[in-house]
């Protein structure tokens, strides 16, 4: 195979006849420091710092006070960080003016802090902005102070971003490994702070389970206020900083690599205990969790069965549904109807036997929804679908449906799930339930996207002129995504009656139809495992970190434009995106003599 | 023996008429070029005839049935395929997905049997890639190999060419019609598919119409000459006929400036 030609010489090769290197720019620093500043302002006139306050970290930081350490710290190591190294410029060589940086950028963000700091200390802006309580400066804890006067605190302030600002330069100074190395510490010790009912509920759940002795370690880990105990820090830092070292030693080859070199027969035997280790987990994870934590599960759960329905209307046909929450109300009402014995139809089934009835009525719905759109697109697909999300929370809400659907009063006393004789009522059991509705739901998804439909949505996501020229019947593509992306949610929305036990159209608001909708952007369009992550992550989080819950949305805001701007293919991409976002165009033309070539270059 | 016949074809958009009253007859087996300056109206001729945009007379008949008013799933179902002038692929979609999307209209699985993966869905799938892969099998080794997996975007502008003709011939047609197959190849790429589309027409019999700006094309394929010039015919015949035709040489270089 021959080697590719560079097309591209270096202007130069000789190191002296390099351009000077393109230094840190300190314009950008004094930008950087100004916006991190009214960041700083906005997070503490907004409420945020105050209400993070109430979770202890470490010691006495609480999640308010990090907050408010983290702006500097991020607006240093971004000011710090090095301009791109161009073809022909000489690579900088870290030193001052990183440190420089990153000290000018913490400096400018606590001078704004500084400003606000002192001006709510002598004014009362309570009547405009409501959240900027006396608590912030003026009375004790005062913690935009860090509980110190005035003027001592202002010192604080500015020393504190700008020392804070210079160490996040200084990052810079050190080589990639270790500067990873120092990421994945904080990112570690961050994580078991923030999780801490998370973790103390699997330690000593695993106590209770298996009988191994986990829960001391809960009580080495955590003080009783729930902050991290500083041995405990020092212990998740040094484990993660030993792990990281070994995983980055040099000549480590990477895990694929190595699996491909096991024999064929230990593969396989490989992968079966992986399987088993799985379903082992698997089956102890809803005792280990305990109620609380199987319960948010299973919220997060009923989302991703939504947001893997919806990924086939959006992610694979590329239709912009904004209504999708009509189909989640519509399979919720009808398990409710037909399961309660209060409901108008008073029939109390099963729900096994309502199950049919929920994916006809999905059907149906979807085909409602879908026919009425057939001959629209993009801007104007979402805003019709939209509409018709509002349209179905309307009617079960509405007077004239009432004594069908019971108006504002809803239907209650939703049977539970029954397999024979067993009742699936608590969490942990319906753990089990949702767990097979999502694993079904995957693999539907995967079987529909690798067939002659799920190619035939694909071509019209992509050009829907085109794929109708090339024989695919948009007509019967367009419903036919919209009937499988309604049954997926139907499903869900019976699963979210009889978890609820009860239904309430005040449930199925524009918002569900948002957060799914933010959940496949966030994770990955067509991207199922960056679906399931992102399920977990922004519906299963807010729920364990209940002062999340009240910024949900514009954190919610925030991660969209941030993933936007960065990252627009969502964490965990599917491979097409990836490549159609961030590959270079691959020129590879006759003249470069493909032919002859076996393999990609 | 007529596989395809127009007969007063008209079509207005606002004030123009792109299309005015065209007749043209085709063979089965042929190869008909059709040339003409810019705006002649014969990209709108392919348009009307796949039904992408209705006509507003006229009729057009393809192995004796009127085609007019079908959808364009519809005449393709029933063998009419074509390419585009600004090449228009899937481009997210792998090289070997772009030609088995053409197989749509030949398949029939819906979603249950994709599902449960039933053997009849199995053998399905299993020949529409069979045949997506001898469709781009014709291309020597351009289109195949390792690039069957490769997204249609990373293709170089000539092999986005080919994979469309691939395309378009994975649907089994019998009337193929290519919109200015050559535009941006270079010499040596247009020479070869100069004999690549008459080595089309041998080796599987299918009809072609050609649009074609690059005469050297024009000469080398087509048997016949079909000029358009503001939607009307206004010549037909060989190359050598047509290039000598006075209204031709007048439509392309302007009225001599006769006294």
């Amino acid at each position: 195979m021959a080697e590719p030609t560079v097309a591209v010489e270096a202007p130069v090769t000789a190191e002296g006849d390099l351009l000077p290197a393109r230094q840190v720019d300190l314009w950008r620093a004094v930008r950087l420091g100004l916006v991190g500043g009214l960041t700083a302002v906005f997070v503490s006139a907004n409420g945020m710092v105050e209400a993070f306050s109430e979770r202890a970290l470490l010691g006495r930081v609480t999640l308010g006070s990090l907050l408010l350490v983290a702006v500097p710290l991020l607006v240093g190591y971004l000011a710090g960080r090095p301009p791109p190294v161009l073809q022909g410029f000489a690579t900088p060589r870290p030193g001052r003016r990183n440190i420089a940086g990153g000290l000018l950028a913490g400096l400018l963000t606590g001078a704004v802090m500084a400003v606000f700091v002192t001006l709510i200390a002598t004014f009362d802006v309570r009547r405009v902005l409501l959240n900027v309580t006396p608590q912030l400066v003026r009375e004790d804890p005062r913690l935009l102070t860090f509980g110190l006067d005035l003027g001592a605190g202002l010192v604080l302030i500015l020393t504190l971003d700008a020392v804070l600002g210079a160490v996040a330069g200084t990052l810079h100074l050190l080589r990639e490994r270790w500067r990873r190395a120092v990421f994945v510490v904080a990112l570690w010790v961050l994580a078991v702070a923030m999780l801490q009912p998370f973790v103390v509920q699997v330690l000593r759940g695993i106590q209770a389970e298996l009988r191994i002795w986990t829960a001391p370690l809960a009580d080495f880990l955590y003080e009783p206020s729930g902050a991290l105990s500083v041995l405990g820090a020092v212990a998740v830092a040094a484990a993660a900083f030993v792990v990281h070292v070994l995983l980055t030693r040099e000549g480590r080859r990477p895990l694929r690599a190595r699996l491909s070199s096991v024999p064929d027969r230990s593969r396989r035997l490989l992968r079966l205990a992986v399987l088993a280790g799985l379903l082992f987990v698997l089956g102890l994870l809803p005792q280990v969790l305990g109620p609380f934590l199987s319960e948010v599960l299973n919220i997060a759960g009923i989302f991703l069965l939504m947001a893997l329905g919806l990924n086939l209307v959006v992610g694979v046909a590329g239709l912009l549904d904004l209504g999708y929450v009509a189909f989640f109300a519509v399979g919720a009402y009808v398990t409710a109807l037909l399961t309660s014995p209060q409901s108008s139809l008073g029939v109390g089934w099963i729900f096994w036997a309502a199950v049919p009835f929920v994916v006809a009525a999905a059907a149906v719905s979807g085909l409602v929804v879908g026919t009425p759109v057939l001959r629209m697109r993009g801007d104007y697909l979402a805003i019709v679908t939209l509409g018709f999300g509002e349209i179905a929370r309307l009617l079960f809400l509405s007077d004239w449906l009432k004594p069908t659907f019971g108006g504002a009063q809803g239907i209650i006393r939703v049977r539970d799930i029954t397999i024979g004789p067993i009742q699936i009522a608590d969490p942990q059991a319906f753990f089990y339930a949702i767990f097979c509705f999502v694993l079904l739901a995957t693999y539907v998804t995967y079987a529909l996207q690798d067939s002659r439909i799920g190619r035939a949505w694909m071509a019209m996501r992509e050009d829907e002129a085109v794929a109708e020229a090339m024989g695919v019947n948009i007509v019967a593509a367009k419903l036919s995504a919209f009937i499988a992306g309604a049954m997926l949610a139907g499903f869900g929305g019976a699963l979210f009656a009889t978890k609820i036990g009860s239904v309430f159209p005040h449930s199925f608001n524009v918002i569900v139809s948002i957060t799914v909708l933010v959940v496949i952007i966030v994770g990955g369009m067509a991207s199922v495992p960056g679906v399931v992550l992102a399920s977990f992550v922004l519906v299963g989080l807010p729920e364990l970190l209940r002062e999340f819950e009240e910024y949900r949305f514009l954190i919610y805001g925030a991660l969209l434009i941030f993933m936007m701007q960065q990252r627009p293919e969502g964490f965990i991409p599917s491979r097409r995106r990836a490549q159609e976002l961030h590959e270079e165009e691959v020129a590879q033309d006759a003249w470069l003599g493909e032919t002859s070539r076996a393999g990609p270059p | 023996m007529t596989l395809f016949q127009i007969q007063g074809l008209t079509r207005d958009f606002g004030g123009v008429r792109a299309i005015d009253g065209l007749d043209l007859d085709v063979d089965a087996g042929e190869i008909v070029s059709v040339i003409g300056p810019n705006g002649a109206g014969k990209t709108t001729l392919f348009n009307l005839v796949t039904g992408m945009i209705p006509a507003d007379y006229g009729v057009i008949l393809f192995q004796g049935h009127s085609i007019v008013g079908l959808r364009p799933s519809q005449v393709l179902e029933l063998g009419i395929a074509r390419t585009f002038q600004n090449v228009r692929l899937f481009p997210e979609m792998s090289v070997r997905e772009n030609v088995m999307v053409a197989r749509h209209c030949r398949t029939r699985s819906g979603m249950l049997k994709a599902i449960f993966r039933t053997p009849s869905f199995r053998r399905e799938e299993r020949e529409t890639r069979q045949r997506a892969e001898q469709a781009l099998a014709f291309f020597g080794g351009r289109l195949t190999g390792w690039r069957f997996e490769t997204q249609a975007r990373s293709l170089s502008y000539a092999n986005r060419r080919r994979l469309e003709i691939a395309r378009a011939m994975a649907a089994d047609p019998r009337l193929l019609l290519l919109d200015e197959p050559t535009a941006g190849m270079n010499p040596r790429e247009t020479q070869e598919l100069t004999e690549l589309i008459r080595r089309l027409r041998d080796e599987t019999g299918v009809t072609i119409v050609v649009i074609e700006h690059d005469m050297r094309v024009v000469k080398g394929v087509s048997e016949r000459v079909v000029v358009l010039d503001y939607g009307q015919k206004i010549a037909e015949g060989s190359y050598a006929e047509v290039a000598s035709n006075d209204r031709v040489i007048e439509a392309y270089l302007g009225r001599a400036a006769t006294a």
